[in-house]
């Protein structure tokens, strides 16, 4: 391997400036991803933020307006051939003939697949199947498996040869909660072999729980990526403040630069029939203990004072915004 | 479609049976009546009648449904991260056009010689020319325009890929192809463009009676063939350039 490509090898997905305009409509704006190798990467999102037309560049299947992508150290543009290989995925998804079983497609699938050799295939197809709890409906045509079956389906065809990198669009779509966990427990196990695992979702609790990096796209521009951490640590920490003083406290939150949060849910602690203030702070920097002496110093009767960190759904929906429409 | 092609002449011959008892009541094309004596024409009429519209029609059908008919069932993304590559399922699918072709134009000559030996008396063949060759040389001559008609939908079917790149919907492109075979045998029969028609596609779709002289002319087997080819490379180069660089978004 040359010096050129090793100074970007620890990533396995890397984008520079990554554009994708329809017309004069970017759906995809000056993205740059950075995907560790061995991640488990949540690529969050809503509906129609440009997610799957990203994994579409990554793949080859699209090509960017501006900038490149690069996975496992090659440059898709050029090297669509070499990275493919070790690449599995299930884009946007799954796509299989309605009246073949779910075997014959998956053997058609891997006979497609010019570098998998047709002597293993049927160890290969059953093994992947099994992984995914299909061994019974193997048989069955596609056309009667539900929604979830074929989802099962999909992501077995993306492991039906070792890879490196799995890219995988929605993969809990259409599974049941059983499926989900299932889903979860794959990915997991397949990123203790090594396999680095890029997940897009639209759903943060799945994301939260097996991810260990993530990206959050808003209208095509990537607004923040990350560990996990990182991610909730940017978030606006929130202050709980229980006190008859009300009024006396009030001041003293504002003076610090806190936001009062309108319409707060709680308005009377249970129990102590106190009112409660909750604000948010923006300055992570913000000693909690100053607020306190601050408020004591102000004969503010303080019975209970607790931060809250962000969770990521706040972070989420601070990022791309609480709107139910689908933005353009 | 192999059934109904199948199905075209035994038809023929079951109706031609059927009606055998007033031959020459002046409908139909004549040479209809030519397998009464010999059922091994069946195979050569069941072919000049599909030649015009069945067998285009369902070159049509399976030519442009190879590219967009996996773009809309949703697997032409899976199998070009199989990866198959691009080139390489490009050339399966005009393979897989072209086989299609061939297996159409045997099934209607099998059927025909199964229905005609089945329904008629076998007798040695007269040519065109004149002369009389055995049964087994029939066979061969039946087996030989199979193959020159083959050839003949190979520019077809090359038409036929390049419209599946352009569209996600099969109809579409399968409708255009068809359309096409049907405006190209049109312009064919227009004597104001006779400077057109030898670059016409389907101009030597019906010029198989060669093959029926002895000695063989083998001249337009050849300008057929030239002709085929050339529409191959220039549509298979459009659907090459056209898909090869294709966002592939369905």
């Amino acid at each position: 391997m040359t010096d050129a490509v090793r100074p970007t090898s620890e990533l396995a997905i890397e984008t520079r400036g990554l554009t994708k305009k329809f017309g004069r409509y970017a759906a995809v704006n000056d993205v740059d991803l950075r995907v560790p190798h061995g991640a488990v990467f949540g690529f969050l999102g809503p509906n129609g933020s440009g997610k799957t037309t990203t994994i579409r560049m990554l793949l080859g299947l699209a090509s960017p307006t501006r900038g490149e992508a690069r996975v496992l150290g090659q440059n898709m543009a050029r090297n669509v051939s070499a990275v493919l290989p070790r690449v599995g995925a299930l884009v946007e998804g799954p796509g299989f003939y309605p009246y073949l079983s779910g075997e014959a497609n998956l053997r058609r699938l891997d006979s497609a697949d010019r570098y998998a050799p047709s002597s293993t295939r049927d160890a290969r197809v059953a093994s992947a199947l099994a992984r995914v709890g299909l061994t019974a409906a193997a048989r069955k045509k596609v056309r009667a498996y539900s929604l979830g079956m074929k989802q099962r389906l999909g992501i077995a065809n993306a492991l039906l040869t070792p890879r490196e990198l799995l890219l995988l669009d929605e993969p809990t779509n259409g599974l049941d909660p059983q499926g989900t966990r299932e889903v979860r427990a794959l990915i997991r196990s397949l990123a203790s072999e090594g396999t680095t695992v890029f997940v897009s979702s639209h759903l943060l609790a799945e994301i939260e729980q097996i991810c260990t990096h993530a990206a959050v796209m808003s209208v095509g521009s990537l607004v923040a990526q990350g560990t996990l951490d990182e991610l909730r640590q940017v978030g606006r920490s929130r202050v709980r403040l229980v006190t008859p003083d009300l009024l006396l406290a009030l001041p003293v939150l504002k003076r610090f630069g806190l936001t009062i949060e309108p319409g707060n849910p709680e308005g009377v602690a249970s129990g102590s029939g106190d009112p409660v203030v909750v604000a948010s702070f923006g300055d992570a920097t913000l000693e909690p203990e100053r607020i306190v002496a601050a408020l004591v110093h102000a004969k503010v009767r303080v019975r209970g004072f607790d931060i809250e960190g962000a969770s990521l759904e706040d972070r989420f929906v601070a990022l791309t915004g609480e709107g139910f429409n689908v933005e353009h | 479609m192999l059934a109904a092609l199948a199905a075209v002449p035994i038809l023929i011959a079951v109706a031609v049976r059927v009606t055998e008892r007033n031959p020459g009541n002046g409908r139909g094309p004549a040479f209809l009546d030519q397998i009464t004596h010999n059922g091994l024409f069946v195979a050569v009429v069941g072919l000049t009648v599909c030649i015009p519209l069945f067998l285009p029609l369902t070159v049509g059908v399976v030519a442009g449904d190879t590219i967009a008919g996996e773009a809309s069932a949703g697997t032409l993304r899976y199998l070009l991260i199989a990866p198959s590559g691009r080139i390489r399922l490009l050339a399966v699918k005009y393979v897989g056009a072209a086989a299609f072709s061939l297996a159409a134009t045997l099934t209607v000559v099998v059927a025909g010689a199964i229905i005609g030996v089945a329904l008629f008396p076998v007798e040695p063949v007269v040519l065109l020319s004149g002369n009389t060759i055995g049964v087994g040389d029939s066979l061969v001559r039946s087996l030989l325009i199979a193959a020159y008609i083959t050839v003949s939908l190979l520019g077809l079917s090359a038409i036929g890929l390049f419209l599946s790149t352009l569209t996600d919907v099969p109809v579409g492109a399968m409708a255009a192809t068809i359309v096409l075979s049907v405006v190209s045998q049109v312009l064919d029969n227009l004597p104001q463009l006779d400077w057109l028609h030898p670059y016409l596609f389907s101009h030597y779709w019906l010029s198989f009676a060669d093959l029926l002289r002895d000695p063989i002319a083998w001249t337009s087997f050849g300008d057929n063939a030239v002709l085929q080819g050339a529409y191959f490379v220039i549509f298979a180069a459009l659907a090459y350039g056209r898909f090869s660089g294709k966002d592939i978004l369905s």
